[in-house]
């Protein structure tokens, strides 16, 4: 479950106020809105890359507000993917296990099993550098849920594809949701998508935030 | 009256025009290895290399450069990580303080060194527990001080080229900040580290002017090989200066090569979304 209770993040002269919403402990939400309300702005204070000024942010009942990114337990796929770009594919989602101190051999069935699930199984031993735009969303994917997050945050995750890699990759975000099952926030300026992929959806303006489309 | 499109003939005029303008330097430089080349037989390169006082200088200057490029690099990298990702007071007088040894007059960073090794209370201190003025310690932090500023520009832009979302995502993978700068940041700017290596070292292996002022130009001592190439110029021995010269040119050379083949060539590095 993610929680914002009247939380203000402020970025220079840029602030959003308030914001409160509940998204139930393993649905798929949607947050709506133009270019330049703050969507990402918001999804980096749930990952904890962005400070809070007032409110309190909880997953699953705990306050997260003031723990560091590496505490939350949030699987983070930022708009630009930002794969790991010396490391080979395997390597980028096996990087949170590693971390962990997991045995090579968890790692590898770990990965094994997303690269499954992703159907990348074929890639695992490239190099980032040469995969398309859908692949490398995949990898990214992959990567996020290999520590097993209780939340995913997804930052226009479809934003940069073809209208085919995107309908492919509307299935892999719905697999990924399924198998997982963890909270999903999906940021998206697209109402369509948001309803093709989302149980709620949220809407953020200039205004303010809303619940519903 | 409608206007034509700009045709494919101006568009080749064009290229053609900037092309014969930048074109100058690069001839210039051209004609400058060829001159080099032409002047010195290679007799002169073994009769130079014959020299104790040649070969002492060769050894030192490649001494010299690899120590002063080691601790280039140790402030370099952490230098330009800090201007490249942190907002902190008085950033931009930092970053201009960096320029200070690339834009200062050699012979000033020289004497600026001296002074601060003679003059000041913390200086002479130091030089009463290890001389530095005049001796080998000399050369190094001479070479260091213009070869570091060099580095730490070419580090910051290594990692402004970098995502800084890289780094974003291994923190909420469960690194800490330094975690990420040490497995995500280094290692994605390990290009730019090795360009900036090589700068600071050609800078090192070829300073005169600091090291003349700060470390003197004592034969088989504080001798390096452009000191030496200024020694045999003053006492009129064009050939071997010439020779000297030769060696320090194909150094130059390879090292480029090293840094085109290893380093970061621009904007290769993934940039992050706005």
């Amino acid at each position: 479950m993610i929680e914002f209770d009247r939380v203000t993040i402020a970025s220079g002269s840029f602030r959003l106020t308030d914001i409160t919403f509940v998204v139930p402990g393993g649905a798929y939400a949607a947050l709506v809105g133009r270019t330049g309300v703050g969507k990402t702005t918001l999804v980096e204070a749930l990952c904890g890359l962005r400070a809070v000024e007032s409110g309190t942010i909880r997953i699953d009942g705990r306050d997260v507000t003031r723990l560091p990114p590496a505490a939350r337990g949030v699987g983070y796929v930022p708009q630009d993917v930002a794969l790991f770009e010396h490391l080979r594919v395997c390597d980028n989602i096996g990087f949170a296990l590693a971390l962990r101190g997991a045995t090579r051999a968890e790692n590898r069935a770990r990965v094994s099993e997303l690269a499954e699930l992703m159907h990348i199984e074929a890639l695992l031993d490239r190099r980032v550098g040469g995969l398309s735009g859908g692949e490398r969303q995949r990898v990214a994917l992959a990567r996020a849920l290999a520590g097993r997050p209780s939340v995913l945050a997804l930052d226009e995750p479809l934003s940069a594809l073809d209208e085919a890699t995107r309908e492919q990759m509307c299935d892999a975000l719905l697999d990924a949701h399924r198998v997982s099952g963890a909270t999903v926030l999906h940021i998206t300026h697209s109402l369509s998508e948001a309803e093709r992929l989302a149980g709620r959806v949220f809407r953020l303006t200039a205004d303010g935030f809303r619940n519903g489309p | 009256m409608s206007r034509s499109i700009p045709s494919g003939v101006n568009d080749r005029a064009f290229a053609v025009a900037i092309g014969g303008v930048g074109g100058v330097l690069i001839v210039l430089i051209v004609a400058m290895l060829i001159a080099s080349a032409m002047a010195v037989r290679p007799s002169d390169i073994s009769r130079a290399l014959a020299s104790p006082e040649v070969r002492y200088a060769l050894r030192l200057s490649f001494l010299t450069s690899c120590l002063s490029t080691l601790a280039a690099l140790w402030v370099a990298i952490p230098l330009g990580y800090l201007l490249a990702r942190y907002t902190f007071p008085m950033r931009g007088l930092v970053d201009a303080l960096v320029d200070v040894p690339i834009v200062l007059p050699p012979l000033v960073v020289g004497v600026s060194l001296l002074a601060l090794f003679r003059v000041t209370i913390v200086g002479q201190a130091v030089e009463r527990i290890v001389p530095v003025s005049f001796e080998i310690p000399a050369i190094v932090i001479a070479q260091f001080v213009v070869g570091a500023a060099f580095a730490t520009r070419t580090m910051r832009i290594a990692f402004e080229q970098l995502s800084p979302r890289q780094e974003a995502v291994a923190m909420t993978l469960g690194c800490s900040r330094a975690q990420a700068f040490w497995r995500v940041a280094l290692p994605g700017v390990r290009r730019g580290v090795v360009t900036a290596g090589c700068l600071a070292w050609a800078r090192a292996i070829g300073e005169f002017g600091p090291v003349l002022i700060f470390a003197g130009a004592t034969r088989m001592r504080t001798e390096v090989a452009p000191t030496t190439i200024y020694l045999e110029y003053q006492a009129g021995n064009i050939s071997g200066a010439l020779a000297v010269a030769a060696i320090l040119l194909l150094i130059a050379l390879v090292v480029i090569a090293a840094a085109r083949m290893f380093g970061a060539s621009g904007g290769r590095a993934e940039r992050g979304a706005p």
